[in-house]
């Protein structure tokens, strides 16, 4: 597989400034991303966010009010959606129901005014590649729901575009399926080697397959970045507990000082729900007296039977509620002053993992101090 | 697997039973009597004489009743294309309004009110001392009353009136049950606007257009009150003389022939557009 490095191509899609309404409700609100060229590029946000809002305006179903969009550089809004350079896999499909598979496949290329032998190598071709020989003369509703989705994204991919916009393709499908086809979808953008938009409310669909996640709230980006970025440095509170487990609270910065031997800031905040002072390891200086949010992820807290000082970080509390899941626990961990945090604990090695921890045993749970993050979201007294 | 599927067989027979007697009753029988009596000789006051006879369809072949038959054809066919030409778009807009109910209700309430009474205010409007003429010879606009009663104008006007919503009612329904992110979808592959709609809303809609269809030719083939009312000696339909030959000329076989034809024509154009739609969409298939 070749390497998809940083700006290696340059930008296919800018979107600039994009704000959009439906009445009085603002859908979009100044949405400004860039997407390079090749890319898998995921939109992830909750249900109702606007990310279908956004996808169908590159798509040219809708219009903004403000904002430009630019695919190579060149301005695509004045165009209509037929001439744009992208094709779309809508969120329910849209499949043609009165044509079979190969039909709803070919149905591009005939607009084309292709010849026959050529429609039909390219349409062999592209039926090969989603893996659906001998279905092909199928019509819709005869097909299930993965084949249905992967007609769709063939009809899409015939076209040949610059852009692939996919509106939550495998929202629709059981979770084995969805896994299956979430690894096709990822070869088959390795094997055509196009942008993908892809647009999704699973994060950790996103997270598994993308170059860059762009994270959506309330018709807003809060963060676009790759998904290391996302997991481990969230922008905002939002982003922090939308994507994976965490624990969250908001602090005050009390003390900064830099560290020679770990070369970053080692910052110690009050946190009022643990009742105590936690330090937490910073790129930058951070001014005292700021109220923000302090983050720790519960795989990256570790937790021991009994009532032991582990360092720095550390508390004690009662198991609340265990959660075994084969290869994990989770568990909700009631701390002495009734503050709850959540801690995972994988199973690695049996019986290496020391005593069992159950239900109603004294736990004492710590973290160091490069794990935690600080969000810089301001937060202010009367939230 | 077999006995169930005799079982269903049963109780298929057993569940239309009632609505098969009700067709032979009011449909079989009644078809059957007027084939009878359309062979047969006219009695001297109506009625028939039993003595089989070809009276009758000689009877039809006089030029002056092909003429009638060949513009109830004609007639028919224009007031029916109309008739869907203008039901095409209202349906549509109507399926892509916020306010279907109210469309709904507006094509509905004419049916409140009886039908002749309808045709009795087209005289009204289109007489030459109507409101129409009234009005544009006070505004100026013409000094002579325009003709525009009792003649095919006014015949075809009024029909396309009366079965108009026959016609929007099936389509409006097809309409409504069409996905229109399919639009999008053909859109989206390199369709036109218009383009999208021909060839992947049609299709979707053909069973509504065909109701349509059927729904209005039917009906207007047989008309009879309209052209009575409002229609004049060159519009003449076949509906028209069966009643002249029931009622004044006491014709009765010669009645039951002009059934008889009728029916036959409108069965045949019927099925020969429902053949030609399925060839074209197996065509349509095999292009693709
Ligand atoms: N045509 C429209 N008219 C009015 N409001 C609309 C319209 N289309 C979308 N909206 C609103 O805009 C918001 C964003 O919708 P959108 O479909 O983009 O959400 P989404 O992020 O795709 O959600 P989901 O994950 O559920 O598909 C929603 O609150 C929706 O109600
Ligand atoms: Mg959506």
């Amino acid at each position: 597989m070749e390497y998809k490095g940083e700006g290696a191509k340059g930008v296919a899609v800018e979107i600039r400034n994009i704000t959009k309404s439906f009445g009085d409700f603002r859908a979009l609100d100044d949405v400004s991303i860039s997407i390079e060229k090749d890319e898998f590029f995921s939109l992830l946000g909750p249900s109702g966010c606007g990310k279908t809002t956004l996808l169908r305006i590159i798509a040219g179903f809708e219009t903004p009010e403000s904002g430009d969009i630019t695919f190579d550089g060149n301005s695509i809004l004045h165009l209509p959606p037929e001439k744009r350079e992208c094709n779309m896999v809508f969120q329910n499909y849209a499949l043609f129901p009165h044509l079979s598979a190969r039909e709803n496949i070919a149905f591009p290329l005939k607009l084309r005014k292709m010849n026959k032998d050529e429609i039909r190598r390219k349409v062999d071709h592209y039926i090969h590649l989603v893996e659906l020989d001998g279905h092909e003369d199928k019509r819709p509703a005869q097909l299930s729901g993965g084949q249905r989705q992967r007609v769709a994204i063939a009809r899409a991919l015939v076209c040949e575009p610059s852009v692939l916009l996919l509106d939550e393709p495998l929202s629709a499908l059981d979770a084995k399926l969805r896994q299956n086809l979430l690894v096709e979808l990822d070869e088959i953008h390795d094997k055509v080697g196009i942008t993908f938009i892809y647009v999704t409310h699973d994060q950790s669909e996103a997270l598994s397959i993308s170059d860059h996640i762009a994270v959506f709230n309330e018709g807003k980006v809060l963060q676009t970045g790759s998904p290391y970025e996302i997991y481990e440095s969230p922008s905002t509170r939002f982003v922090a507990s939308f994507i994976g487990d965490t624990n969250i609270f908001p602090c005050i910065v009390e003390n900064s000082v830099y560290d020679n031997n770990l070369e970053e800031w080692l910052i110690t905040v009050q946190i009022d729900e643990l009742g105590s002072t936690v330090t937490v390891t910073d790129y930058d200086d951070i001014e005292i007296g700021r109220r923000l949010y302090f983050t720790i992820r519960p795989e990256k807290i570790r937790i021991v039977g009994g009532e032991r000082k582990l360092g720095e970080n550390s508390f004690s509390g009662f198991v609340d509620e265990p959660v075994y899941s084969g290869y994990q626990s989770k568990f909700f961990v009631k701390l002495d002053n009734c503050t709850f945090i959540k801690v995972l604990k994988g199973h690695t090695t049996y019986l290496d993992d020391g005593p069992e921890i159950e239900w109603k045993d004294r736990v004492s749970v710590s973290w160091r101090a490069v794990d935690g993050y600080l969000v810089k979201e301001e937060w202010s007294e009367k939230r | 697997m077999k006995r169930d599927k005799k079982r269903i067989n049963v109780r298929a027979y057993l569940y239309s039973l009632p609505m098969g007697i009700w067709v032979t009753l009011f449909f079989a029988i009644p078809i059957a009597i007027i084939l009878i009596y359309s062979f047969l000789e006219k009695g001297l006051y109506g009625g028939v004489e039993w003595r089989a006879s070809l009276a009758a369809y000689k009877a039809i072949l006089n030029p002056n009743f092909l003429i009638v038959i060949w513009r109830t054809v004609y007639i028919s066919v224009i007031a029916t294309a109309i008739c869907l030409l203008l039901s095409f778009p209202a349906s549509y807009a109507m399926a892509r309004s916020r306010h279907q109910t109210l469309f709904l209700f507006l094509i509905i309430i004419p049916f409140w009110t009886n039908s002749l009474i309808r045709v009795y205010a087209w005289i009204n409007l289109l007489s030459t001392e109507g409101l129409i003429n009234n009005v544009l010879i006070k505004l100026g606009i013409i000094s002579e009353p325009i003709p525009m009663i009792y003649n095919l104008f006014s015949v075809i006007l009024v029909l396309v009136y009366m079965y108009l919503p026959f016609a929007i009612l099936p389509l409006f329904t097809a309409i409504d049950r069409f996905d229109f992110s399919l639009l999008d979808a053909a859109r989206d592959l390199g369709c036109g606007r218009l383009r999208a709609i021909i060839l992947v809303m049609f299709p979707a809609i053909r069973s509504g257009f065909f109701n349509a269809l059927i729904f209005t030719l039917i009906p207007i083939f047989g008309a009879y009150t309209v052209p009575l009312l409002v229609g004049g000696m060159g519009s003449t339909m076949v509906g028209n003389i069966i009643v002249d030959q029931v009622q004044k000329t006491r014709n009765w076989p010669l009645a039951s022939a002009f059934s008889v034809i009728l029916t036959l024509i409108s069965m045949i154009g019927v099925m020969a557009m429902l053949g030609s739609g399925k060839k074209k969409e197996e065509m349509n298939e095999k292009l693709l």
